[in-house]
């Protein structure tokens, strides 16, 4: 059954960049292609960080296991997304101009908390198998709490490129808090 | 450095456009040329030649009084009145005046200026504006010596701005020139765009133009203008006295916290266009160098 399932929200969350790619080939992406596939794909890593996190609270909640199930495959795609995220800016927009980019990366702090964060996301990448889980037992969990530091460099990176305060960036931040908050309230129970 | 290769693929889309431009303006103002561009600077060849498309002027746009997306300009300001429209010229002058839109666009002919915006946000687009030297009109009002700098006000109307509702930047918008800028010849009063009266989204009824800054110093929707004897307080040196200076003029070598200047992006040249080099004063040093010669640049970003 389960599989049945998960076959549907795998083609489900490859659609943003199944979208991307059809608006590239049509060119629908507006006056600013590059920008608008930079802002796309980095929206959805925050979603997928989201929905990664809230996988777990929710098998709490519901008492209900096949959720955890997913998370690795959401995992996967917020690694997917982010490194998408990362050759738009290195790849499309700066050419792999690696001076302007290691540039770019000491000199303005948006651009470094996101470069961390996509950064910690390798070894969780890496480790995601079966496998690992296995051979890492109680290394592996410790290692994947990590995804809780990167949400938040996820969050100051958005925050820190906007112009002014805008509600995207607080909306986004007010649902990791929450989800952040909803973990250390489960540890302590 | 790397020299960015013009691109060969000129957008056959925008190229048709221009054509049909052309064609338009040559009915009915034939008074008009691409051909007589004042200050078309041949040295500076990389794209100023090629027009941004009307479309692409006329929908991405930063006008935050109607949203702070690119698109929320065109979408909330369609229903904007800008008739009847005043603009108050005040402060050190010996006759301050108001007069309206009307007027000052029947006053002083416009002609047609072609003028890269440089947004500090790292992109561009060559806009055929329409408009006339802010010069003449402070000529009219005869200003005093004691003024030094020059603040414009745009419209505060929340009503009508839904970006007003929210405190994002200080409103109403505030923006500000010495003394010297302002009355730089290609420091324009703009009316129009492509021939056109200014659309609401590009800052109906009159804007200023400031070609060699960052496209935040050129005030939309003007209401005042005033003489000052001191430095005015922009919305945006309010909001970030670290991130935006007073002077604000396009400089590579000096780079925002967030976006490198060193290069642009140039706004309808697709998905596999190289960014460009941007240049000192936007590609109008010949013009306005002079009037930082005694200036540490860096220091007065
Ligand atoms: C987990 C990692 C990351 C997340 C969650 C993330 C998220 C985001 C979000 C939400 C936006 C704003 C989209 C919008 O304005 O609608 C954004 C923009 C951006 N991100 Fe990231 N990002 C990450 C990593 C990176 C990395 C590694 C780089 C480059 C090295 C990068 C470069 C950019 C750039 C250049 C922009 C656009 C800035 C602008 O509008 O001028 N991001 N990112």
């Amino acid at each position: 059954m389960q599989k049945y399932i998960k076959i549907p929200i795998f083609f489900l969350s490859l659609l943003p960049i199944l979208i991307i790619f059809y608006q590239i080939i049509f060119n629908q992406l507006g006056p600013e292609p590059v920008k608008e596939i930079t802002h796309v794909t980095g929206n959805w890593t925050l979603r997928f960080i989201i929905i990664t996190l809230a996988m777990t609270p929710l098998q709490k909640f519901t008492k209900l296991n096949f959720w955890i199930s997913y998370r690795r495959m959401f995992g996967l795609f917020v690694f997917f997304y982010a490194s998408s995220h990362m050759m738009t800016y290195v790849g499309i927009d700066y050419r792999f101009d690696w001076s302007s980019i290691s540039d770019d990366i000491v000199k303005k702090k948006f651009i470094f908390a996101g470069f961390l964060a996509w950064l910690l996301l390798v070894p969780l990448a890496l480790t995601s198998s079966k496998r690992m889980i296995r051979l890492l037992r109680d290394k592996w969990k410790k290692l994947h709490k990590l995804i809780y530091i990167i949400s938040l460099l996820g969050i100051i990176h958005y925050l820190w490129l906007v112009k002014v305060v805008t509600v995207e960036p607080l909306i986004y931040l007010i649902i990791i808090v929450i989800l952040l908050m909803l973990r250390v309230k489960m540890k302590f129970n | 450095m790397k020299k960015y290769k013009q691109s060969e693929i000129t957008p056959e889309k925008i190229y048709k456009k221009r054509r049909k431009f052309i064609k338009s303006i040559g009915l009915g103002m034939s008074s008009l040329s691409l051909s007589t561009i004042p200050f078309l600077n041949k040295g500076y060849s990389q794209n100023k030649n090629e027009l941004t498309s009307y479309e692409d002027i006329t929908t991405y746009n930063n006008y935050y009084e109607f949203g702070t997306g690119k698109g929320d300009p065109f979408k909330n300001s369609q229903e904007f009145v800008t008739k009847p429209w005043s603009v108050t010229i005040e402060g050190e002058v010996d006759n301050p005046i108001t007069l309206s839109a009307e007027e000052i666009i029947s006053l002083f002919p416009s002609e047609e200026r072609v003028y890269k915006l440089r947004c500090v946000e790292g992109w561009s687009m060559v806009i055929p504006w329409m408009g006339f030297s802010l010069s003449k009109l402070l000529n009219k009002v005869s200003v005093k010596n004691s003024a030094k700098f020059v603040e414009f006000e745009s419209i505060y109307d929340p009503l009508q701005m839904k970006g007003q509702k929210y405190p994002v930047l200080n409103w109403p918008y505030r923006e500000g020139l010495r003394i010297d800028e302002a009355m730089h010849p290609i420091t324009t009063v703009v009316t129009g765009l492509y021939g056109k009266a200014l659309p609401n989204q590009n800052g109906a009824p009159l804007r200023i133009f400031v070609p060699w800054k960052y496209g935040f110093k050129s005030a939309k929707a003007i209401v005042k203008i005033k003489l000052v004897e001191n430095m005015p307080t922009s919305s945006w040196m309010r909001s970030s006295p670290r991130e935006y200076g007073f002077y604000s003029n396009v400089n590579p070598n000096v780079s925002h916290p967030r976006w490198s200047q060193a290069t642009e992006r140039v706004i309808g040249e697709g998905i596999f266009s190289p960014r460009i080099e941007t240049e000192m004063f936007n590609g109008y040093g010949d013009e306005v160098a002079n009037l930082y010669s005694d200036m540490d640049l860096k220091k007065n970003f």
